[in-house]
């Protein structure tokens, strides 16, 4: 294992490398099969700059998310987007980092409202596979300076370099924060339900759908939250949850608790909420699954963890037919990002010579 | 500004050139008559002009493809050109070049509500995107300023902004997928109606790319309901630094107006005599807007209300009705226009953070001081993206050049303070030489390389973006 101390350790690692390298933050979320030696970022630590005032915030790669949550919650800030924790999920352990976070574009529920960790990545400093510091992107709130590499290197998994700052835009703590509880539908009349919520002004921040309960998250200022949850509710049937209770149903669907501990792979989709219940029956049909049991619908829809049998990369490449994206999240076989098409792979395939010409990274991921 | 040379083998193949094209495309869509060519000598970085060899205008994806495999095939440069509305010089021409617009596809090929996206060609104007969602509850959320005629192809080059960022974000943020037609002829996807997926995220790294990478020919754009209202006030002061705290008071107090602008007084004269807005006659303004309900609007105005009065503003109106928030927003919506009218004028748009906004103000008036050129600043206080609007006179020897050096000292100074050099315009022809500013030449690299990977040879929009010299080689030049 290497264990560099400062991004110009880290370079002079990677430049002198003779054999491939596996980039490791805390290990939480690390995906494919990929093999070598581990470069541990871990030792890359600490908050370069926090800005409460500005809702910027700079971090070395290797600072614990926990540090980072505890840091801004004592400014009344938080991450917007919502990073899972994915260990029990995935049935890892380690400690999660924002350089992980960054590499895997981790976002949760959250995205319905302020977009996944991309939109909120102002800049990044990273190591290319030649050993090159480069930098993109920058502190700033809006940046058009060049091309746009904080984005490349937003899930990316490491493929293409090894991130070793990251900057953040963060935001405030609302005051308050109440969930609508929708019982007693089927799949399709509990998504369509978070349709109408999403289409409505009511700026729904969480729209998710699990155990065969809809859940709908108004956030905001105290009168506000009062307003708009009584009128979301003049629209459907929903009790109401409040504060604490609130929070721990959206750690829940953010961590995708309701598939903690289950064997087999674990998938993501990216489909349209219109298709998305269409697209989970023909993939549970195919094994026998249950929706219930095996199925997370979180972003209006948009967005499907499942739990599958190994071995289902066919049946989901079939399933969503062109019509939506899908990432294996753990599970072994063909690559994670599969169902792509020929020209997206060809062109992943050429960025990754330019940036890891000798392989270095994270092989056998794009 | 530097051009590279035209390549006369290019120049002296021109009818070949036209011909192939015109054989392709369909009758009117290939212009090669210098009449005409001239509308797209430039565009709204006026200062420079230079007509093309040709102007294709094709109407439909194939017919982009057709125009760049010949292109391609002839080794001719390809300009890209949505309405042509860049301030960078994005869409200049060379005279060995053609430029291709997409003005012409401007079709709405897909409304879907329950989904929340609208497919576009990607010729549409800004505005009529939101035009097509409007009777439905829904707008597309980036507003530049030139939204009225800016095109989404534009908007995606550039990865432009507007006033309203602040809570919807930028293009980049807005944007679900893309086709688009590489250099080489070939038709690609990225993302779709359900976003970018997984893998590499090369609609994000496309966007922004100032269309070096490809010709976006249609786009998938999020579209959000709107908000049941909005209202917005006018706070002055007297001085810009107290402004500035007041943004940042605002910001940490958990606030988040959809819009936070700030004018200060060379702007707020030039506006008033040329607009009539009402403003008063004061250091600094900030037009602050927020949404929601009548009651929501009401609780977050009071909030803000409470913190601009800590700071002793000399007024705090707030729009009554309609006519009022229309005659608040009516003077910051005409500040180019009102310093247009004083002459010719450049605009910067450097970020900076917003802790930095009253030092990079004071730095700015004594540059302005030492240069002996008016600079009126209008510009997102919100994001810290600054619009100094530096004064000329261009039919005065020397005085371009002048503004350009000052130009370029605000810009480094943004730089300097931990900012960028633009914050929503993007680098085009205007900034390309100051990149050095900001970015080493391994990160310079990195950026070209993923152009090396679109557009191997160099072809679309070669002469933008990097410094002529760090991209000389790639454009078969020798450096």
């Amino acid at each position: 294992m290497i264990s560099p101390r400062s991004e110009g350790d880290l370079a002079e690692a990677v430049a002198s490398a003779k054999t491939p390298l596996r980039p490791k933050g805390g290990g939480t979320r690390m995906i494919g099969d990929a093999q070598g030696e581990v470069l541990d970022v871990s030792g890359l630590s600490g908050v370069t700059l926090y800005e409460p005032a500005a809702l910027t915030l700079v971090v070395q790669a290797g600072t614990p998310v926990s540090d980072i949550n505890t840091l801004l919650a004592g400014e009344r800030q938080r991450l917007g987007f919502e990073p899972p924790d994915l260990r029990a999920l995935l049935g890892r352990d380690g400690v999660s980092t924002i350089g992980g976070v960054a590499a895997a574009n981790a976002s949760g529920p959250r995205g319905v409202q302020g977009g996944a960790a991309r939109d909120a990545m102002l800049g990044v400093r990273f190591v290319d596979g030649r050993g090159a510091a480069i930098s993109s992107g920058g502190r700033v709130m809006k940046n058009v300076t060049g091309y746009d590499l904080v984005k490349l290197m937003a899930g990316s998994y490491g493929s293409l370099g090894v991130l070793t700052e990251v900057s953040l835009k963060v935001q405030s703590i609302p005051e308050a924060e109440v969930t609508l509880v929708l019982d007693g539908h089927d799949v399709d009349a509990g998504l369509a339900a978070l349709r109408r919520a999403l289409g409505s002004p009511y700026d729904v921040s969480g729209a998710a759908r699990a155990g065969g309960r809809s859940y709908i998250r108004i956030e905001g200022m105290e009168g506000s939250v009062a307003y708009r949850a009584e009128r979301l509710r003049a629209q459907c049937d929903a009790t109401l949850v409040e504060g604490a209770q609130s929070s721990a149903i959206w750690d829940g669907i953010r961590d995708v608790a309701p598939l903690h501990g289950r064997a087999g792979d674990i998938w993501r989709l990216s489909v349209l909420p219109t298709d998305a219940a269409g697209i989970v029956e023909a993939i549970l049909a195919a094994h026998g699954g249950d929706m219930l049991r095996d199925a997370v619908y979180d972003l209006g829809g948009a967005s499907v963890w499942l739990a599958l049998p190994a071995g289902a990369d066919d049946v989901v490449r079939t399933a969503l037919n062109g019509r939506g994206a899908a990432i294996k999240l753990r599970g072994t076989g063909a690559a994670p990002f599969a169902p792509q098409s020929g020209a997206v792979t060809a062109l992943s395939s050429a960025l990754k010579a330019q940036f890891d010409p000798l392989g270095r990274f994270a092989q056998g991921i794009i | 500004m530097e051009m590279p040379r035209p390549n006369s083998m290019i120049l002296s193949r021109r009818a070949q050139i036209v011909a192939q094209l015109r054989a392709a495309l369909p009758k009117g869509c290939v212009i090669d008559d210098p009449m005409e060519t001239r509308a797209y000598e430039c565009d709204a970085l006026s200062a420079y002009r230079c007509a093309p060899l040709a102007v294709v205008l094709p109407r439909s994806t194939a017919e982009v493809a057709a125009a760049l495999r010949i292109c391609h095939a002839l080794g001719v440069p390809v300009v890209p050109r949505g309405s042509g509305t860049s301030l960078a010089g994005g869409a200049m021409p060379s005279a060995d070049c053609v430029v291709l617009g997409v003005a012409r596809m401007n079709a709405v090929l897909d409304t879907d509500y329950d989904n929340r996206f609208i497919h576009v060609q990607s010729g549409r104007t800004n505005l009529s995107v939101s035009g097509a969602v409007e009777a439905q509850g829904f707008f597309y959320a980036p507003d530049p300023s030139s939204q009225l005629a800016c095109a989404i192809a534009g908007n995606i080059a550039m990865n432009s902004g507007g006033a309203h960022c602040l809570k919807y974000g930028v293009t980049t943020n807005n944007l679900l997928g893309v086709t688009m037609v590489k250099m080489d002829g070939t038709v690609i996807t990225l993302g779709g109606p359900w976003g970018n997926g997984f893998g590499l995220d090369l609609l994000g790294v496309v966007c922004g790319s100032e269309g070096q990478l490809g010709v976006v020919t249609e786009a998938w754009l999020r579209i959000l309901p709107k908000p049941e209202g909005a209202r917005p006030v006018l706070v002055a002061f007297n001085s810009s630094e107290v402004a500035g705290a007041c943004v940042a008071d605002i910001i940490r107090a958990g606030i988040l107006p959809v819009a936070i602008e700030f004018m200060d007084r060379p702007c707020i004269r030039a506006t008033e005599a040329f607009a009539h807005a009402g403003y008063p006659d004061c250091e600094a303004l900030l037009i602050i807007e927020v949404e929601g309900s009548a009651a929501e609007i009401d609780e977050q105005l009071s909030r803000i209300r409470a913190i601009a009065a800590r700071h002793d503003p000399i007024e705090f109106t707030e729009a009554a009705d309609e006519a009022q928030a229309k005659r608040i927003w009516l003077g910051r919506k005409s500040a180019f226009g009102a310093m247009g009218q004083m002459g010719d004028y450049m605009c910067l748009d450097g970020t900076i953070p917003v802790s930095q906004l009253p030092f990079v103000l004071r730095r700015i008036g004594e540059l302005s001081a030492d240069y002996g050129l008016d600079v009126g600043n209008v510009f997102h206080a919100g994001d810290g993206n600054m619009h100094p609007l530096i004064l000329y006179n261009a039919n005065k020897d020397g005085d371009l050049a002048k503004c350009e050096a000052l130009g370029a000292e605000i810009l480094k100074l943004c730089v300097q303070v931990g900012g960028c050099l633009s914050g929503e315009h993007g680098i085009g022809l205007e900034k390309r030489d100051l990149m050095p500013v900001q970015f080493t030449p391994a990160d310079l690299e990195a950026q070209m390389r993923v152009k090396d990977v679109f557009d191997p040879s160099w072809l679309l929009n070669p002469a933008k973006v990097f410094p002529l010299a760090a991209s000389a080689a790639r454009r078969g030049e020798a450096a």
